[in-house]
């Protein structure tokens, strides 16, 4: 490396020019440079990286302990070859200096800023997904076959909320340094010091209080059970699993399959076979979307430790993907046998059910990049269509009763 | 505009040569007490803090350990408690940094072997025609996942629980520290309305 960088001058200093000009490039856009790894081209840098800030290093002592002593020689190439060590050692300590001072400019001051805090919590709390959750416990509360409760619907849906929020801060709260090292989440409040733990804490002992108190005083004590346990679940025994055993995607199906069934069971204030049933629609999606997701980002769940069946065992993550999408259509038959929709339902919702459950037997039979996108996308859409789906085939309660007169 | 700006504090400038150091990727890194006034290494770890300021200060990303480095503020009146809980800070710091640093360094070695040894066996160069690194691409890299993945489970084990352990203790500390500012915050109002 030293020799070569001893003997080929003029191609070193093009090729400096070039690294400098990409390092410069990198360093100015504030992303980059957060990787381990230059980008474009992630796999070729790392290595040529090293050996250009090695031959940096050695032409910065050459070019220092050489130049004085050319000057005199008047042979012109020699002359040409002092200015273009000159130049390129001006070019360098203009990079070196611009590199330092944006540098210097992403050193953030640990104050917190009042201002951005709301957008910060929102962050921690993981808002968007939230948001989610909510959406599926008020779909378990509106396919509950009673009258609706716009009070009680309102309580379920914030305490609902606030218990989502807390459990999300936890979870951050306990992945700072594997959230630095993942691409997908390197951004979070947490990691970027927006926000001190004690605070992240604070916050998730704010939502989560008040969140189970409004459940189970304002609505019944078993949807409160049920919310302290899925924060209990998610944060003591799915975030710590997610590093020792891939059983982690099964408990977090668990955790997901929980808000519908206390949707339901803050409208009826019973665990019936229609709320296990919704639970059920939840848990199985889990899996072509966690599964597909999980498919694209098997570097960095290596690299951080991650015990996640793309991982491990590739060939069973295809497959319960693929199992669990078949299951939706078996779950959907069986919602208007347990009374909770009519059997339009089955039939409406049967299109999208196939094609999900097509783009999972693509995710097994092609086990790529492109296919798991596909799977992870339709996954998206995919749940809030059925859901809404099933909300139109809801079995009224005229009909329900009418029956359970007529068996009388 | 009369002389300097008020002094305020010092910061633990330990942290920045420990960043720098880690460089290389293993980072045998000492503990430091707070240093002052040191040549920095790199253009990363030249940042000094302004004296007006009282709070710590977050860099941007390790190159190799992906984590932000904190210059931590050390106040005038500094009580036992604070310090403890910047020492502690402090040393998670430089533990974490050691760790990630040669966790990312052995990944991408073990990554550039793996894709060395599988390009031999198929009989190709590293670089191509057009002077390009040749990759292989992710169902081909699986196998290297699974198995750094299963090398390293214990050494992940072992960190995951000292790092929830460090991490309850330094949120811990955080909130000690905080009540007890209140409390002398409180116990000052007391003193006053008395007086």
């Amino acid at each position: 490396m030293h020799c070569f960088g001893v003997a080929n001058k003029r191609w070193i200093t093009f090729q400096h020019l070039n690294f400098l000009k990409r390092m410069y490039v990198t360093q100015s856009s504030k992303d980059l440079s957060q990787q381990a790894k230059l980008k474009p081209d992630p796999v070729a840098h790392p290595v040529l990286e090293k050996k250009h800030l090695g031959q940096e290093k050695t032409v910065t002592c050459e070019l220092r302990s050489v130049s004085p002593l050319h000057p005199p020689l008047s042979e012109t190439s020699h002359r040409n070859e002092v200015k273009e060590m000159k130049s390129a050692a001006v070019v360098e300590d203009l990079a070196t200096a611009v590199g330092a001072e944006s540098k210097e400019k992403q050193w953030k001051e640990m104050k917190l800023q009042l201002d951005d805090l709301p957008g910060i919590l929102a962050r921690l709390s993981k808002i968007k997904l939230t948001a989610l959750v909510v959406s599926t416990a008020s779909a378990g509360f509106a396919m509950a076959p009673v009258p609706f409760d716009l009070t009680c619907f309102l309580l379920t849906s914030i305490g609902t909320g606030l218990a989502s929020c807390a459990a999300n801060s936890i979870n951050q709260f306990f992945e700072v340094p594997f959230d630095s090292n993942m691409n997908r989440t390197k951004n979070r409040p947490l990691v970027r010091g927006q926000i001190s733990p004690l605070l992240a804490v604070s916050f998730a002992a704010t939502c989560a209080v008040p969140g189970i108190a409004l459940l189970t005083l304002g609505v019944n004590p078993l949807t409160g059970a049920l919310g302290a346990f899925n924060i209990f679940l998610y944060t003591c025994c799915y975030t710590p699993m997610k590093r020792m055993s891939i059983a982690n995607t099964w408990v977090g199906a668990v955790v997901g399959a929980i808000p519908p069934i206390m949707g339901w069971t803050a409208a009826t204030g019973s665990l019936d076979a229609g709320a296990l049933l919704l639970g059920g629609i939840l848990y199985s999606w889990q899996f072509p979307h966690f599964n597909a997701l999980s498919w694209g980002l098997r570097e960095d769940y290596s690299r951080g430790g991650y015990c996640m069946m793309s991982v491990t065992h590739p060939a069973m993550c295809r497959r319960v993907a693929l199992r669990h999408c078949l299951a939706l259509i078996g779950l959907s038959t069986v919602a208007p046998l347990l009374d909770v929709t009519t059997w339009n339902f089955p039939l409406v919702s049967l299109p999208i059910n196939l094609y999900i459950s097509y783009l999972g037997f693509r995710f097994y039979r092609d086990a790529d990049r492109s296919s798991s996108r596909k799977l992870f996308f339709c996954s998206l859409w995919h749940l809030p269509m059925l859901l809404l789906l099933m909300l139109t085939c809801k079995k009224s309660l005229l009909e329900s009763e009418d029956k359970s007169n007529h068996l009388r | 505009m009369a002389g300097a700006a008020p002094r305020v504090g010092r910061w633990w400038l330990g942290s920045r040569r420990g960043f720098s150091r880690a460089g290389g990727g293993a980072g045998r890194l000492a503990a430091e007490g707070p240093v002052r006034g040191h040549k920095p290494e790199s253009p990363a770890s030249s940042f000094c803090p302004p004296a007006c300021s009282c709070n710590d200060w977050i860099g941007p990303p390790d190159r190799h350990s992906n984590l932000r480095p904190i210059i931590f503020h050390i106040p005038k009146n500094e009580s036992p408690l604070e310090r403890k809980l910047r020492e502690f800070r402090q040393e998670t710091q430089i533990w974490n940094q050691q760790f990630w640093a040669s966790q990312n360094m052995s990944f991408r070695k073990g990554k550039e072997e793996f894709i060395s040894s599988r390009l031999k066996a198929k009989g190709l160069d590293m670089i191509d025609r057009t002077g390009q690194k040749v990759t292989l691409n992710a169902e081909e890299m699986a196998d290297f996942y699974k198995d750094f993945l299963s090398k390293n489970f214990k050494k992940h084990m072992c960190y995951n629980r000292e790092w929830y352990k460090r991490n309850f203790i330094t949120t811990f500390l955080m909130g000690q520290v905080a009540f007890k500012r209140v409390w002398k915050k409180l116990g000052w109002k007391k003193m006053k309305v008395g007086n």
